[in-house]
C-alpha cells in the first residue's frame, strides 16, 4: 500500500520535508510507518513518545491499521494561542 | 465564524455571531510577547497548522461550549504564518444572554483551544536563534 505522510513543526524540519510517500506492506499499522520514518531519520526516534498520529485527520494510536490512500499527520506538542 | 487566518486579525470581524438579545460579549486577544517564558528577548513568532483538523476541533470546542454554557455563541480566529510582537495570533469572542456564561464559554474555549488546536509556534529570539515552544 501506499501512504502519504504529513509532518509539521519540528517534525517536518527533521524530516526536510512537509510531506512524502510511503510505501508499505498490506496489513502495515501506523507504528510500521513511524519505524520506516525512522530509518530515512534516526532522530526521529526521540520523538516517538511526544509526537500523535492523525490518520485522515483522525487522532489515532501507533497500533492503527492502515489501508491505501490513508493520509498520516505527525503532530509534535501543539503551541497555539 | 472559526477561522485560520493568513493576515492580519481585526477582532471587531467577529462581532458577527453577536446575536440581537445578547447581553453579554467577551473577547479574548492572545498578542505576541515580547519575553519568552525563560525571559529571553522574542522578536517574532511563526505559527502553522493542520488546518482542517484544527477548524474540526474548533468545531468539537464550539459543539462542547453549547453543551456545557446553554445559549452561548463563539468565534474563533487564530493567525498563522509570520507575526511580530503585538501582532494578535488568535480571538475568541462569546456571546449570551448574560456575561456569566459569555466569560466561562470564552475561558473554556481558549483554554481548550491551546490544548487540542494542532497549531504550532516557533519563537524566534534577539539572538538570532529559534524554537518551537510547546504549551504547557
Amino acid at each position: 500500500m501506499r501512504i502519504r505522510v504529513l509532518a509539521f513543526a519540528s517534525v517536518r524540519e527533521l524530516l526536510g520535508v512537509s510531506s512524502c510517500e510511503l510505501e508499505l506492506p498490506n496489513g502495515a499499522r501506523a507504528q510500521d510507518a513511524w519505524s520506516a520514518l525512522i530509518e530515512r531519520c534516526p532522530e526521529l526516534i526521540h520523538h516517538g513518545a511526544s509526537t500523535r498520529l492523525a490518520r485522515n485527520a483522525c487522532i489515532v494510536s501507533f497500533d492503527v491499521p492502515l489501508a491505501d490512500g490513508d493520509e498520516l499527520a505527525l503532530l509534535p506538542p501543539v503551541g497555539g494561542g | 465564524m472559526l477561522s485560520i487566518a493568513r493576515e492580519p486579525i481585526e477582532p471587531h470581524v467577529l462581532e458577527a455571531v453577536v446575536r440581537k438579545g445578547d447581553g453579554g460579549i467577551v473577547t479574548f486577544l492572545g498578542v505576541v510577547r515580547t519575553r519568552a517564558d525563560d525571559g529571553r528577548l522574542v522578536t517574532g513568532l511563526s505559527y502553522e497548522t493542520f488546518e482542517p483538523m484544527s477548524l474540526d476541533v474548533f468545531e468539537a470546542i464550539a459543539e462542547e461550549v453549547r453543551e456545557r454554557f446553554g445559549d452561548v455563541t463563539i468565534a474563533i480566529a487564530h493567525r498563522i504564518g509570520e507575526l511580530a510582537v503585538g501582532d494578535i495570533a488568535v480571538a475568541v469572542l462569546a456571546a449570551a444572554q448574560h456575561r456569566g456564561s459569555a466569560f466561562e464559554a470564552c475561558r473554556y474555549t481558549i483554554d481548550q483551544l491551546k490544548a487540542r488546536a494542532p497549531i504550532w509556534k516557533k519563537e524566534h529570539y534577539a539572538d538570532g536563534t529559534a524554537a518551537w515552544r510547546a504549551n504547557a
